[in-house]
């Protein structure tokens, strides 16, 4: 089974993400990248079941030079190639821009599974996978939680819901996101990232993938931010320490703001 | 007046708060017709009448809920083709955001998603990074489309006529390419939804086990609040994972949540920051969530909590 995982290079959790106030859009130079943490379970569904249909594992990533950090890392985790799409044209580029260029290099390159992450931790949109599915006309069977793939051309997923779960079927190609319940990710061994180092990384540009410019990037963007501001910051509250009343100080408190 | 379409969230026919607050904005906008995909629109019609629908498309063939997602992306891009309306609403859940995502593709429209406002002009305003950055974005290319968070609106009825019409849409093959075999709803009970919910009380590892449980079920209970729950505790098995609050759980916007035992990591954070109203209790005055408490108690939870339950009760006669 060929499987192409999707994964995004993002700021580390932890650093404090801000917006350039020129272009309005991600300010990526200023913090360290690191793979957004929920496609870490795209890698390991993605190894796992290609070690049990001896199927082989590309990583596909879209960004900055930098990017080849995450792309290494899905490699030492055991990934057998990556494919970098790199292009000043794609800086800033939305949802739907990504979409395309995600859905554009994909094809033709007979992938039987795309897995992606449930949600990038900076944009925050949990979109992507649907996209590339309506882009690709291919089915979509997101946030599972439970993936079989046998192999033999039919995939079955377990999809949260609101109220539980739905049992999905499809036959492959098919679009598969994973949510961070499904797996315990691998950390990379010493002789993976050894050899990931020897791994095969093609760089695709636009025009590689036959991408017009002005279907990307900040410019051809569909939506735009006018204003950003940082959200007032809430007032200190007040803290007490229970002296065997801390329960009638919050009711005290709930009273007061009229929740009681 | 420029028509706004509204995508009913409804469960069988009972209709999600998120809707109602939905049609109230679509009102700011223009004029709402409510879009309803599924069985049971005899059980929805009063309460979309009553906040303002004056058409509701109804469109129940089976196919339409019998596959992922795609064919209320095509249904909906079909009424956006007939109706040309000013703007498309949909609840920002999971789904609504994947419905909004393929919508926006098939019309050649710009999304703005996880809105918490939009004004007449259709700027929508969202909360960033956790709550620290708020932006003012809009399409501008196509139909625009937005997901709205619930608990943004505070619904207010307006009857409007509700004038009901069967709609129905073709889908195309690769709209049924992932079919729903099987619907596994899990036990939800008696309270409030988490994200619907006006207030919401949540555990973390702190609650111990769970048992914990049962002393922020009746904290919950005395206020007529949702219960939620920390990765750690939904991890653990203490609780069931839908009412997992943060970034990979539910996002909710309350009016007041109870943070007990949780130490407020950054994921965390992610799904709660934005409640109007926080309270903490935690043993540890170093823990980094009652950096975002409007009120907290350092202290057990065993015997803050309990206390705090019934003096509830006291007050509340
Ligand atoms: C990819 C990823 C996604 C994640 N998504 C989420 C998510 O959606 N939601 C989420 O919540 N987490 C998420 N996490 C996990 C998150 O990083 C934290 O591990 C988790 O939130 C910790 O839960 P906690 O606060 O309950 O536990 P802890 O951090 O262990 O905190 C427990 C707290 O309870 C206090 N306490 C203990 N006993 C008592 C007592 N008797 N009385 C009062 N206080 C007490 C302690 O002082 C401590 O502050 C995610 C992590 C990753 C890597
Ligand atoms: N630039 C990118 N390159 C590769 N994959 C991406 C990129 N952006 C998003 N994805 C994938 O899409 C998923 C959802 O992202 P999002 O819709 O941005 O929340 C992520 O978990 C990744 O698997």
């Amino acid at each position: 089974m060929k499987i192409v995982v999707c994964v995004k290079q993002v700021p580390d959790t932890w650093s404090e993400k801000k917006l350039d106030p020129s272009t309005k859009t991600l300010d990526r130079e200023s913090v360290d990248g690191v793979m957004n943490e929920l496609d870490e379970y795209a890698v390991e569904e993605a190894l796992k079941i290609a070690e049990a249909t001896s199927g082989e594992v590309t990583v596909l990533s879209m960004g900055p030079s930098q990017t080849t950090e995450t792309i290494r890392k899905a490699l030492s985790m055991g990934s057998d190639a990556g494919i970098h799409v790199q292009d000043d044209a794609l800086a800033g580029s939305d949802a739907i821009a990504t979409s395309l260029a995600i859905a554009t290099v994909l094809e033709g390159r007979g992938a039987d599974l795309i897995i992606f992450g449930s949600e990038s931790t900076d944009a925050r949109m949990s979109v992507i996978p649907a996209m590339v599915a309506e882009r690709l006309g291919l089915p979509q069977l997101t946030f599972a939680n439970k993936v079989e793939a046998p192999g033999d051309g039919s995939v079955k997923v377990h999809r949260l819901t609101e109220y539980g779960y739905d049992v999905v079927e499809a036959s492959t190609p098919a679009v598969v996101s994973v949510v961070e319940k499904i797996n315990e990710p691998r950390y990379p061994s010493f002789k993976g990232i050894m050899a990931a180092k020897k791994k095969p990384v093609e760089v695709v540009t636009i025009s590689d993938a036959g991408i017009e410019a002005a279907s990307v990037g900040l410019g051809a963007a569909w939506s735009e931010v006018s204003e950003a501001a940082a959200a007032p910051a809430r007032a200190a509250g007040t803290i007490v320490t229970d002296e065997g009343d801390g329960g009638v100080k919050v009711a005290d408190y709930l009273s007061e703001q009229k929740f009681i | 007046m420029s028509e706004i379409l509204v995508l009913v969230d409804h469960v069988d026919g009972s209709v999600k708060k998120v809707t109602l607050e939905l049609l109230t904005l679509a009102r700011s906008l223009g004029e709402p017709s409510a879009v309803f995909v599924g069985g049971g629109v005899d059980g929805a019609a009063a309460a979309l009448t009553e906040y303002g629908a004056a058409n509701i498309y109804v469109a129940d063939a089976d196919d339409l809920t019998g596959y992922v997602v795609a064919p209320k992306a095509e249904l909906l891009a079909k009424l956006v083709a007939e109706k040309s309306p000013a703007a498309v609403l949909i609840a920002s859940t999971a789904e609504g955001k994947e419905i909004a995502g393929r919508l926006a593709i098939k019309t050649n429209s710009g999304v703005i998603t996880d809105a918490v406002g939009i004004s007449p002009d259709l700027v929508a305003t969202q909360s960033i990074f956790g709550g620290s950055t708020i932006v003012q974005s809009k399409v501008t290319t196509g139909t625009p489309i937005f997901t709205v968070r619930p608990n943004s609106t505070a619904p207010e009825a307006a009857p409007a006529a509700g004038a009901r019409s069967d709609v129905s849409v073709d889908l195309s093959p690769s709209a049924t390419a992932a079919k729903i075999v099987d619907r596994v709803k899990e036990e939800k009970g008696a309270r409030p939804e988490l994200t619907e919910a006006a207030i919401v009380v949540s555990g973390g590892r702190g609650v111990g086990g769970p048992e914990g449980f049962e002393v922020i079920e009746k904290l919950a209970d005395s206020l007529d609040a949702a219960v939620g729950a920390s990765r750690a505790a939904t991890d653990a098995g203490w609780y069931p994972h839908q009412f997992q609050v943060g970034q990979t759980g539910k996002t909710v916007s309350p009016q007041l949540y109870i943070a007990n035992g949780i130490s407020g990591a950054i994921q965390h954070r992610a799904g709660m920051q934005t409640s109007k109203t926080i309270i903490v209790v935690n043993k540890d005055p170093e823990a980094p969530i009652f950096e975002l408490a409007d009120f907290g108690v350092v202290g057990d939870l065993f015997n803050v909590v309990p206390q705090l339950t019934e003096e509830i009760g006291k007050r509340k006669g």
